[in-house]
């Protein structure tokens, strides 16, 4: 797949001097879905502000489809649509014509038919000439997807589209974020629910105080970073554990019957069959083995503190 | 440029205008009746004539004004600054248009619904006083000026402001001091020498003058002047508003 969006070297300094992002250089591929993680003021809000055109970059380059975000605005911009962190919109007019001016905003002609579209898949239709206070906060959350939807972008940024929804509305922006990918449209959503992450992206970009500290592959990520656990289940119960298996990352757990031990995928040993075979010399008696994954989450908080600890 | 931008903002805009429309519409009609009923009937019995007009004659151009100048500043001001306080600005930051559509659409929009309640305001007076027009194509040029520079000038006060209070601070410190100052109701030449002498320092006085002058044919300052003194303003707004949006002042972070 090729780049869409093409990031360089992009930092972003406030105007009190705080640098909010500091050297950012990220390929979005085309088609795909990027989750961007990373906990509050890591600088998600800046990068999708600083790409779209509403903070200025300090030092740097972002090309959209080849287009300069800066000398070639127009050519970038009207590829672009963006569903900002924080509710905004005109509280008096209507839905259906809020979402008809965004579309004319971004240059692009009339088009009913398309308008009913989007604003039936985001079921909107029946209440397109509401207020838009009369909304629920769900249904404004809603309004700003038509909205940037409606002039037709290839890339579709979603800033925390979930933060405060329910359960079955997330579910609903799961879809339709789904079916958006299936029309060829490239979506970068952030978010701070990893379960969001490992439900709908395709990769996983982790930020924290200004630096991408990865991208990765999900499904690569959740194996390489991944820790994995094995209990081993015995017939017996331990107050210690026995010194032939007293080693580092190995305790007791359920209880005294059963050993747990961790360790890390990506190491060429793994320790495993040595560890076993010590179980069997230490003459206790195996009932069940099973093996845990760590999810996102925790390679998540993981990377984070790393970071942290690194920066101290 | 991109004109389905423009229309696309001048039309929100004006949607705004039109949810309001009653109060749009009554408000200057009664504000120039209580004007006519307060300084026409009331002072101008004993004012009785201006050069040769009658006095509730005189005031209405600087009534016009008076309205225009303030209702072009004020839609302005809040229809840039509302979007900045809610946030929905940031549709517009990221959207592919440039400066020139932003204020074209906004500052149109405001200098119409100025237009309007110039209109009005001269339709009513109509019915108070015997009005005539000597330089109608004048008129309206100064009248379009007027809605348009001064819009801009609301333009640059509401990207300005940081507050509510701020808004409404200009307005009413600056502007309204010189437009009632800028011979509304007087004729400069009423004035004490002194007063005269600071009242040229004024730019409003320029285009009230400017402006009754395209009525009654009388005239302050000259002609020439008062068209060089709006098209000055309406440019150096013009310029304000380029360097804005270049640097991003107050807009972008
Ligand atoms: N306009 C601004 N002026 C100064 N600093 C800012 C501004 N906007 C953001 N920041 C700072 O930049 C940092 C990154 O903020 P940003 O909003 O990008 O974080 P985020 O990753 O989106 O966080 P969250 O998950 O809470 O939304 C924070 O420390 C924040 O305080
Ligand atoms: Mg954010």
């Amino acid at each position: 797949m090729s780049a869409i969006v093409e990031i360089n070297a992009l930092r972003k300094s406030y105007a009190d001097g705080f640098e909010a992002l500091k050297g950012v250089t990220l390929s979005i591929l085309d088609g795909e879905i990027l989750a961007l993680l990373g906990p509050n003021g890591a600088g998600k809000t800046t990068l999708i502000s600083t790409i779209c055109g509403i903070a200025q970059p300090t030092s740097g380059t972002v090309r959209v489809a080849g287009h300069d975000i800066i000398d070639d605005f127009r050519a970038a911009r009207s590829l672009i649509g963006l569903v900002p962190q924080e509710v905004a919109l005109e509280p008096f007019e209507k839905v259906i014509n809020t979402v008809r001016f965004s579309r004319g905003l971004f240059g692009k002609p009339r088009n009913d038919a398309y308008i009913e579209e989007i604003l039936k898949k985001l079921s909107l239709w029946d209440k397109r000439n509401n207020q838009i206070n009369a909304l629920s906060g769900g249904m404004k959350r809603r309004v700003l997807i038509a909205k940037a939807l409606a002039h037709e972008p290839r890339v579709l940024f979603l800033d925390e589209p979930t933060a405060g929804v329910d359960v079955e509305l997330r579910r609903d922006m799961w879809n339709i974020v789904d079916e958006l990918k299936a029309s060829g449209v490239t979506i970068i959503l952030t978010t701070h629910y990893i379960e969001e992450a490992e439900a709908i992206a395709d990769r996983v970009g982790v930020i924290a105080k200004g630096e991408l500290l990865l991208v990765e592959d999900k499904a690569t990520l959740m194996r390489q970073m991944g820790k994995k656990q094995i209990l081993v289940h015995l017939a017996e119960t331990l107050t210690d554990i026995p010194a032939a298996l007293d080693r580092d990352r190995v305790e007791l757990a359920e209880g005294g019957t059963a050993l747990l031990y961790t360790y890390d995928t990506r190491a060429d040993r793994t320790g495993i069959t040595q560890l076993l075979n010590d179980v069997a010399a230490s003459g206790l008696t195996l009932r069940d083995v099973e093996t845990r994954q760590s999810s996102l989450e925790e390679i998540f908080v993981d990377l984070v503190k790393d970071a942290q600890e690194d920066a101290a | 440029m991109n004109p389905t931008a423009i229309l696309a903002i001048y039309k929100f805009e004006m949607a705004r205008f039109f949810r309001t429309l009653t109060q749009s519409f009554l408000s200057p009609v009664l504000s120039t009746s209580l004007y006519f009923v307060v300084f026409g009937a009331a002072i101008g019995s004993r004012i009785d004539q201006v050069d040769g007009v009658s006095y509730g004659a005189f005031i209405v151009p600087g009534l016009v004004m008076l309205s225009v100048m303030t209702q072009a500043i004020s839609n302005a001001s809040f229809g840039i600054y509302f979007p900045k306080f809610i946030g929905t600005i940031y549709e517009l930051l990221s959207a592919p248009v440039n400066f020139l559509e932003i204020v074209c659409g906004y500052v149109g929009a405001a200098a119409t619904k100025a237009l309007f309640i110039g209109v009005v305001i001269l339709v009513t007076s109509y019915f108070f006083v015997d009005l005539q027009i000597q330089h109608p194509l004048a008129m309206v040029a100064f009248l379009l000026l007027t809605c348009l520079s001064f819009a801009l000038l609301g333009f640059i006060i509401g990207i300005w402001a940081g507050s509510f209070e701020q808004l409404q601070l200009v307005p009413l410190m600056v502007i309204t001091p010189l437009v009632f100052l800028g011979g509304s109701f007087y004729s400069i030449s009423m004035l004490p020498p002194v007063w005269q002498t600071i009242s040229y320092f004024n730019p409003v006085v320029y285009l009230i003058s400017g402006f009754r002058w395209s009525f009654y044919g009388l005239a302050d300052v000259p002609i020439g002047l008062s068209l060089l003194a709006i098209g000055g303003f309406t440019l150096a707004c013009m310029t304000v508003i380029w360097w804005i949006f270049k640097t991003g002042w107050r807009i972008r972070s």
